[in-house]
């Protein structure tokens, strides 16, 4: 796993999404095994406590799962993942529409913009 | 947590002039990384060399693991001055038998294996190594020791980038968690990451101690930013 970090931001929530992106794409898979804080703090760099506190909020959020002597495990409850996909849509849509305000735009205006640019983006995919 | 280093109320005179340190008090814990920052005369060193025994306050105390700093700290603090405590005679592999003579907890088989991960030759002469390389072969023989407290007096001070990303692998792996390590510095964003906690010093004095995940969720800086905005303001 190799990822850029900016200082600014809390590096254990970094460090959250960018798995939680993983199992979104498909990279991490449920069920899948993850790397002990050990070894992703040497891979990344990073102070091992904050590996461990990356996977303690992973655990709370039930996105991981510590199998006692064994390691710790993506979880396999589908549920989960879609909810992680929904709640990293959400935050990606709060940013755009907040975004958006700012920049003087109508609730309806967004969503016309919106479905432009989608059915724009459809349209070159299928060329 | 148990405690590892703390210091209380202390203060250091070196002449009749000024004060290097004044009323310096903090505690920190077992598992910890933490960075202690301040500018060149700071008084990082300073500290260093008390919680190492080389110094005493002149006022306030200094203990390592509840215990007055003194022989029996020593015993359980490895210290790596800033400069190279090896003769330049010597080979890598006579150091290392040099650090086994002097501490019972020196693991020599951690320093082969963390010497070799460094890519030190043990055949070489110490006198011929490269500033990099001394580096390496200090911070080696540093943490090589079980011991409870790690003090680093600037491990990072005149290396390249791809040596710099080796002693932080080092630290990162050989650390443990029943001990605390102190890293001086004054090179923030190279290391910032490996912290888990910082001490600022400025003239002498701790303007700031905080853990740097909170620097960057209250502040949203890094704890770069954080370094010369507090240093700005002398």
């Amino acid at each position: 796993m190799t990822m850029e970090f900016d200082n600014n931001q809390p590096i254990y929530l970094q460090i959250m999404n960018h798995m939680k992106r993983q199992i979104i794409v498909g990279k991490l898979k449920p069920g899948d095994k993850i790397d002990s804080v050990r070894e992703l703090a040497a891979e990344l760099q990073i102070n091992p406590n904050t590996i461990q506190r990356t996977f303690q909020e992973l655990e709370r959020e039930g996105i991981v799962e510590t199998r006692r002597g064994l390691g710790r495990y993506v979880t396999s409850e589908e549920s989960t993942i879609m909810s992680i996909k929904k709640e990293m849509a959400g935050e990606l849509l709060d940013r755009f529409v907040i975004g958006m305000r700012e920049l003087g735009f109508e609730s309806k205006d967004i969503i016309t913009i919106v479905s432009e640019a989608v059915s724009e983006k459809d349209k070159k995919g299928s060329e | 947590m148990s405690s590892i280093l703390k210091l209380t109320s202390v203060s250091k005179r070196y002449t009749s002039s000024r004060n290097a340190l004044h009323n310096v008090s903090f505690d920190l814990q077992a598992g910890k990384v933490v960075g202690l920052l301040g500018s060149n005369g700071s008084g990082k060193s300073t500290i260093m060399k008390m919680a190492a025994g080389l110094l005493q306050p002149t006022s306030g105390t200094v203990s390592v693991t509840g215990i007055p700093v003194g022989t029996a700290s020593k015993a359980v603090t490895s210290f790596m001055p800033d400069r190279p405590m090896t003769e330049s005679w010597m080979r890598v592999k006579d150091a290392v038998l040099f650090y086994q003579d002097f501490f019972s907890d020196f693991d020599k088989v951690k320093a082969t294996e963390m010497l070799r991960f460094m890519n030190v030759n043990e055949d070489e002469r110490v006198g011929a190594l490269s500033k990099g390389m001394s580096e390496r072969l200090h911070l080696s023989l540093a943490l090589s020791r079980n011991a409870k407290l790690y003090l680093l007096d600037e491990p990072i001070g005149g290396v390249d980038l791809v040596a710099r990303d080796k002693i932080l692998d080092a630290i990162l792996q050989y650390y443990s968690e029943e001990s605390c390590l102190v890293v001086s510095t004054h090179l923030v964003s190279d290391i910032e990451r490996i912290f888990d906690e910082v001490v600022f010093i400025r003239n002498g004095s701790v303007v700031l101690h905080e853990e740097v995940e909170t620097i960057r969720m209250k502040y949203g800086k890094s704890v770069e930013e954080k370094f010369k905005e507090v240093y700005a303001e002398s």
